[in-house]
């Protein structure tokens, strides 16, 4: 995939209590077309919504403080950096690239999201990693109910606990968890942990730069595929 | 014993018709409920139980094949940089890559672009067949986010988030297990041949407060540039609406319960939601009391199949139309040429409604290769061209009568109702009196 901003050490530097957000994510979106800045960093953030919504370039994004919804949505290519906490909808939909938050996230991080990789090293509310479909997810903390609802792709690595529900009416999605899950929601059962989910949970944990914990802490939940056809026995 | 042989002492009831005992013997045969397409069946208040008055002493009608009488609306005027142009005020509704095969998705696109109005995507993404196809077209953000991608969106005409559909308010999408083939599957991440059930709430979204962030990210991922449309399923219509504005929508969809679907519970189909009449003047009402009629387009869709009903629609003040189900009827679904195959799935041609379960032999609901092969999708969209065409005429012969110059300047003054439901509903006067049931007492 070609490149499609010049290689600098240049930092280009936003601050968002000056300049309006539809500029920052204009001029980030003009990254697709035309090369410019590699690095960009953005101050002042204060939970706005959407920033850095749709980037479609291979940029690095460092957030200096809090974001809203929608931080870094159906993100191709881009890093984007979070230093603080991120509202609901972190990433959602993202494509390809990296998104790291250093605080907590809320409700629905990761939703729908079709690749790339997503770190949280704080915990995760509610669906986190609803619908995901081929995105891998990585929390340092606890996620919250429901997550991995109808997840159909992609792997969900939970270094703490999880809520009720987890992994409700999963498809294929694979989700590892290391501390206590309150429930396991409709369809989704815990399955033996192998040499090849053990490779698995060692790279994602790479991936995240987490190095405390072990692959063999982790257990392993995912469909048991009962629901993939009406039958009226499976009826919940 | 058939009807017609049967001495008269036999007496069908009311309560269960031959269609209901066989319903429950079915049931419990499968022990699953009844999953079908098409909409609802049942008798509802519809646009046929209202007239246009038409020209007289006080009223000056247009010449019907000479003078003027517009067509086109502008959908996206609110905050849109490049809003809609259709040249006529009826489109083509949201319908999937896989509940339709691939030549029936190309067709919608030939038809619509040939006359310059839109067709929409659906609950599985966007195939390159109905891009190049399709001169205008809209991308539905559905809960299920099948397919859904920011390279789509951009490609997109403007993107339409539906909430609800009128066959199922309240109700996800549903794909089953022969319709999930390869391609399906690969376009939804899903395994192939699984009873597909797609989810009935956004992922990341809960309420209207959201739904304005939302729409926010959506604007800002696409530079502000498309018209951002809201499809909601006819239930709380007036509040529905009245949010939708609130959330920032450039045009709202309203589909009434005559809305077909691909595959549905019948129980839904027939149970969950209002009519499209009285959901044409509910959103109407949200869309005047907020001073955003004609600024927020509306359009309206369930049960439209002439046009007598377009013209009523926007009589009550829609902005526009939308057809799914006379679509397909329009491009071949149903018909008698076909009956001897119809037969042999146990259907007849004019009752067909098994769309679920992708054995349809007109090529149309399917994604067997071997019968989508039968469908001629250059003739398809011909025949949708044409279908467009008579609506848009039809329409236009009304509103001359009426005495307007333009499809838009029909208004309620224009109709009158036959039946006290239709009156109450559309709000509009009983024939032959001027009472409105609900509205003013006189008689």
């Amino acid at each position: 995939m070609a490149t499609r901003a010049v290689e600098t050490t240049a930092v280009e530097v936003v601050d968002l209590a000056e300049t309006p957000l539809r500029e920052l994510n204009q001029r980030l979106h003009d990254l697709t077309a035309a090369p410019g800045p590699r690095l960009w960093r953005v101050l002042n953030p204060n939970g706005a919504h959407a920033i850095g919504a749709g980037v479609d370039a291979e940029v690095e994004v460092e957030i200096e403080g809090h974001v809203g919804y929608y931080c870094a949505g159906m993100n191709k290519l881009a890093t984007v950096h979070v230093h603080g906490n991120a509202g609901p909808g972190l990433a959602e939909n993202m494509m390809s690239g990296a998104v790291v938050v250093d605080g907590n996230a809320s409700q629905s991080a990761g939703a729908t999201g079709h690749g790339g990789v997503l770190v949280i090293h704080g915990d995760a509310s509610a669906r986190c990693g609803i619908s995901m479909k081929g995105i891998d997810i990585v929390v340092r903390g606890s996620v919250g109910h429901m997550s991995g609802f109808m997840a159909q792709r992609g792997r969900l690595l939970v270094c703490g606990g999880t809520g009720e529900a987890l992994g409700d009416s999963i498809y294929e999605a694979r989700l590892y968890v290391r501390g206590e899950v309150a429930g396991l929601g409709a369809d989704c059962v815990e399955k033996e942990v192998r040499d090849e989910h053990l490779a698995e949970i060692r790279e994602l944990l790479e991936h995240a730069g987490i190095e405390d914990v072990q692959p063999a802490e982790f257990r392993r939940y995912g469909s048991e595929r009962r629901l993939y056809n009406f039958h009226v026995d499976n009826a919940y | 014993m058939t009807a017609e042989e049967r001495p008269w002492n036999l007496r069908e009831s009311y309560l269960y018709d031959r269609t209901v005992i066989a319903e429950i013997q079915r049931a419990a045969r499968e022990g699953i409920y009844d999953i079908r397409g098409f909409g609802a069946k049942r008798r509802l208040p519809h646009f046929d139980d209202l007239l246009f008055l038409g020209a007289s002493v006080s009223r000056y009608p247009l010449e019907g094949y000479r003078e003027r009488c517009d067509t086109d609306v502008t959908v996206g005027t609110r905050f849109a940089k490049k809003p809609l142009e259709l040249k006529i005020p009826v489109t083509i509704a949201g319908m999937s890559f896989g509940a339709l095969s691939a030549p029936a998705k190309e067709a919608l696109g030939r038809g619509a672009s040939e006359v310059g109005t839109s067709t929409t995507t659906g609950d599985g993404g966007m195939t390159a067949e109905e891009r190049e196809h399709s001169k205008i077209l809209v991308y539905q953000l559905l809960p299920s986010r099948y397919g859904m991608n920011p390279d789509d969106l951009r490609k997109a005409d403007a993107v339409e988030i539906v909430v609800g559909q009128g066959a199922k308010p309240g109700g996800g999408g549903m794909l089953l297990g022969h319709k999930i083939s390869d391609r399906v599957a690969e376009m939804r991440d899903l395994p192939k041949g699984i009873d597909q059930r797609s989810a009935s709430r956004h992922p990341d979204w809960t309420g209207p407060d959201d739904l304005e962030i939302k729409i926010g990210e959506l604007r800002e991922i696409t530079d502000w540039q498309k018209p951002i449309l809201v499809k909601v399923g006819a239930t709380r219509t007036y509040y529905d609406v009245q949010l939708a504005i609130k959330a920032g929508a450039d045009a709202i969809v309203v589909d009434g319960m005559q809305g077909g679907t691909a595959a549905t519970q019948d129980v839904f189909i027939e149970h969950v939601g209002i009519p499209t009449l009285p959901a044409v003047r509910l959103a109407v009402d949200a869309l005047q009391e907020l001073d955003m009629h004609r600024k927020v387009q509306l359009i309206v869709s369930g049960g439209i199949r002439t046009g007598a009903d377009v013209a009523k629609a926007l009589a009550l003040g829609a902005d526009a139309v939308s057809i799914g189900t006379a679509a397909l009827i329009a491009m071949g679904d149903n018909s008698p040429e076909l009956e001897e195959e119809y037969r042999k799935i146990a259907s007849s041609a004019g009752f067909y409604d098994d769309w679920q379960a992708g054995r349809d032999p007109a090529g149309i609901s399917t994604q067997e290769d071997e019968l989508s092969a039968r469908f001629d999708p250059v003739l398809g969209g011909r025949r949708i061209a044409n279908y467009l065409r008579v609506l848009t005429l039809e329409a236009q012969t009304l509103a001359r009568a009426c005495g307007k110059s333009h499809v838009h300047n029909l208004e309620p003054e224009d109709l009158v109702a036959l039946t006290v439901e239709a009156a109450a509903m559309a709000r509009v006067p009983l024939a032959g009196t001027d009472w409105v049931p609900g509205a003013n007492g006189a008689g």
